[in-house]
């Protein structure tokens, strides 16, 4: 293969690619109005963005729907804080085996899950994810550390670390060769990676792998009878988004090294559809602008209280105000999955691609109409309509 | 029956397949030569289409053997039998309906370049000239040229028909299998198709047709089977099939 080909890519693809950096470059000053420019945030953002692509490209492109992603979620995360433990603080060696193994553990599950296809691969993933979980729980507890979850510890051995620095004081931090991972500069590493990571996708989508994905989730049928061997592309999907979500796990670890089982529930896994769904299946950007809304409004709903509402509505009279704070506050603080809910159910009825629909038609409107779907843009993968 | 021909590509040797209780197909032995336009020919629920889906592998035979070329085709997975050289119109058009005309016109081009799976997600579409510019000329060809950035399941019926023979075609295929590929279509385009059908004729591709418009099946055929009930009542030239007082019975004499 050679380099060209690898970097030659469509100037569209090119100004997304390039716009993209500089958002994500720039969100701690774009944020700021919002009030969401904090680092904390600002990393979820980043590592949501990534674990919503990956799970994209398998969802998305070949229209098989895993209930399962936040197992590799789990593993990612298990495994970078073993090799913080192991070896080194440094993120590099947590993430590159966080990626393997999230990968070995999805050829696994997807090689007997991919024999299935429609709600009986989604029923095996979820319950494979589950096992999964249970698993983390109990019978291997000496390798998860159970409910407590696995932490570091100034016993740790980290053989590489030891080698370069004596005993220190207190327990380390993970660092890029001295430059510590957390605030803005741990921001700035998981922003790297959502970045090479769009550009893979991009990468994927614009190839004729993707073309054969997209083809699968059309047509699966054709696809056998014109000479494809579908299983190993589903298989490779499969792996390659499962990848995408260890090194999300990974970088979870890496801001904050620690991991717990019930990053691998169930309702993990489902928030990672709702994401992908809110924000557009199928679309490049959807999914990242669907895992960044939910990220934000969850920050904003889930810190209202009943004292925030009662502040909010105390302009009402006193017998309306205390109703509609009993109302609202179903919906703020733990309620704030029913307001997610809401949405969900709303987007999904009104606008069935998303976001990125939404957006298409209402550009489509300003630019004089054309947007009634029925072109294919051959050279525009980004806007294949999802279903 | 004939002993084994030099000439045959397509041997169906003794073919059964019953659903259930129904014999869908009994004793079918049919030998297709190489090169020859091959129309199979019978009433509604004859099992021809049954007959198709045993020689590219949607159906396991209850008895009997599909060779092809030499090699024994049954128990091999469908994409297997396409990659030694077996494609199919459907008919039901069998199309990628959310990918562009162009793309699925392209896409057989790929599996006949690079086999049944090949992991390429680091180069990209549009550097796949050669395949691109083969795939544009082939809509010319079939009329399709300026539908070709259209979602393919907005085509018409009949367009999509075409498109599907063009996707076929994209992989120059040993044999091609065809099950009604005119129905549906204008007389306009059926006459298109019958030329375009002739004109791979010239190339040397093996045909077997499956079609209820006789017109078609006389234009084109070099030899047709009846079949009836599932299994074959006569076979021959068209002038011996159609002078035929058996098959004027079961059949011309039916839908006439
Ligand atoms: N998968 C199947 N399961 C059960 N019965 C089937 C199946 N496929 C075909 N049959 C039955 O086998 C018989 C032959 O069907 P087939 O589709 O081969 O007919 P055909 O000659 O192609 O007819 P047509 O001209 O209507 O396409 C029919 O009675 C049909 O109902
Ligand atoms: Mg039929």
């Amino acid at each position: 293969m050679n380099l060209q080909g690898i970097f030659s890519m469509s100037r569209k693809d090119l100004t997304t690619l390039v716009i993209f950096s500089i958002v994500v470059l720039a969100l701690p000053i774009w944020l700021q109005p919002f009030g969401a420019a904090y680092p904390d945030l600002m990393q979820r953002f980043a590592i949501f963005g990534i674990l919503a692509i990956g799970f994209n490209i398998l969802f998305g492109l070949t229209g098989y729907l895993s209930f399962g992603h936040a197992a590799f979620l789990g593993v990612g995360s298990y495994t970078a804080v073993w090799t913080f433990k192991l070896f080194s603080m440094n993120p590099i060696p947590a993430l590159f085996f966080a990626v393997i193994m999230s990968g070995l553990f999805a050829f696994i599950i997807g090689f007997v899950s991919l024999r299935r296809s429609g709600i009986y691969f989604s029923i095996l993933t979820l319950a494979f994810a589950q096992m999964s979980y249970n698993l983390a729980y109990s019978v291997l507890t000496p390798i998860t550390n159970g409910e407590t979850g696995l932490q570091l510890e100034s016993s740790d051995p980290r053989i590489i670390d030891s080698m370069f620095v004596g005993e220190q004081a207190g327990l380390p931090v993970s660092n890029f060769f001295g430059l510590e991972m957390s605030g803005i500069p741990g921001f700035y590493f998981c922003a790297i990676f959502l970045i090479i990571g769009f550009f893979i996708t991009q990468r994927i989508f614009a190839s004729p792998f993707g073309m054969m994905l997209r083809g699968i989730k059309s047509n699966q049928t054709r696809m056998n009878y014109t000479g494809f061997n579908t299983r190993p592309y589903t298989l490779t999907a499969f792996v390659i988004s499962g990848m995408y979500a260890g090194l999300a796990g990974g970088l979870m670890a890496v801001t904050d090294p620690l991991a717990g089982a019930e990053r691998m529930q169930w309702t993990a896994s489902g928030e990672i559809v709702l994401m992908t769904i809110l924000g557009g299946v199928g679309t490049l950007l959807g999914p990242i602008v669907g895992a960044w809304l939910i990220k934000y409004f969850e920050n904003i709903f889930s810190s209202f209280n009943e004292n925030v509402l009662h502040n909010l509505f105390g302009f009402l009279p006193d017998g309306v105000e205390s109703v509609v704070v009993e109302i609202t506050s179903m919906f703020v603080g733990e309620g704030w999955h029913l307001t997610l809910g809401l949405v969900f159910v709303l987007v999904v009825t009104f606008l069935p691609g998303g976001i990125m629909e939404g957006y298409r038609r209402i550009t489509a409107m300003f630019t004089g109409g054309g947007g009634d779907g029925k072109k294919a843009n051959a050279d525009d993968k980004q806007t294949q309509p999802a279903e | 029956m004939t002993t084994a021909n030099e000439n045959v590509v397509l041997h169906v040797a003794d073919v059964h397949k019953t659903f259930g209780g129904l014999h869908a197909l009994s004793d079918i032995d049919l030998q297709i030569e190489e090169g020859k336009t091959h129309a199979i020919i019978g009433p509604n629920g004859a099992g021809k289409s049954t007959l198709l889906n045993v020689v590219v592998g949607r159906l396991a035979p209850t008895r009997g053997a599909v060779v092809f070329d030499g090699q024994v085709l049954t128990g091999k997975q469908p994409h297997e039998i396409n990659q030694v050289g077996v494609a199919r119109v459907f008919q039901t058009p069998e199309i990628f309906p959310e990918l562009s005309v162009l793309q699925n016109v392209m896409a057989p081009a790929f599996a006949k370049r690079d086999g049944a799976f090949k992991l390429n997600f680091l180069s990209s579409l549009a550097d796949e000239k050669q395949i691109r510019e083969e795939a544009e000329h082939m809509l010319e060809d079939i009329g399709l040229i300026h539908q070709k950035d259209m979602h393919a399941g907005s085509l018409s019926r009949g367009d999509k028909r075409r498109m599907e023979l063009a996707m076929c075609l994209m992989q120059h295929p040993k044999l091609l299998l065809l099950d009604e590929p005119t129905a549906g279509m204008s007389r306009h385009d059926t006459n298109t198709t019958i030329e375009l059908l002739k004109k791979i004729k010239e190339r040397g591709m093996t045909k077997v047709i499956i079609e209820h418009d006789m017109h078609v099946v006389f234009s084109l055929a070099d030899k047709i089977s009846v079949l009836a009930g599932g299994r074959i009542i006569a076979e021959g030239t068209p002038e011996e099939v159609r002078n035929n007082p058996k098959v004027q019975e079961a059949y011309l004499g039916g839908a006439h």
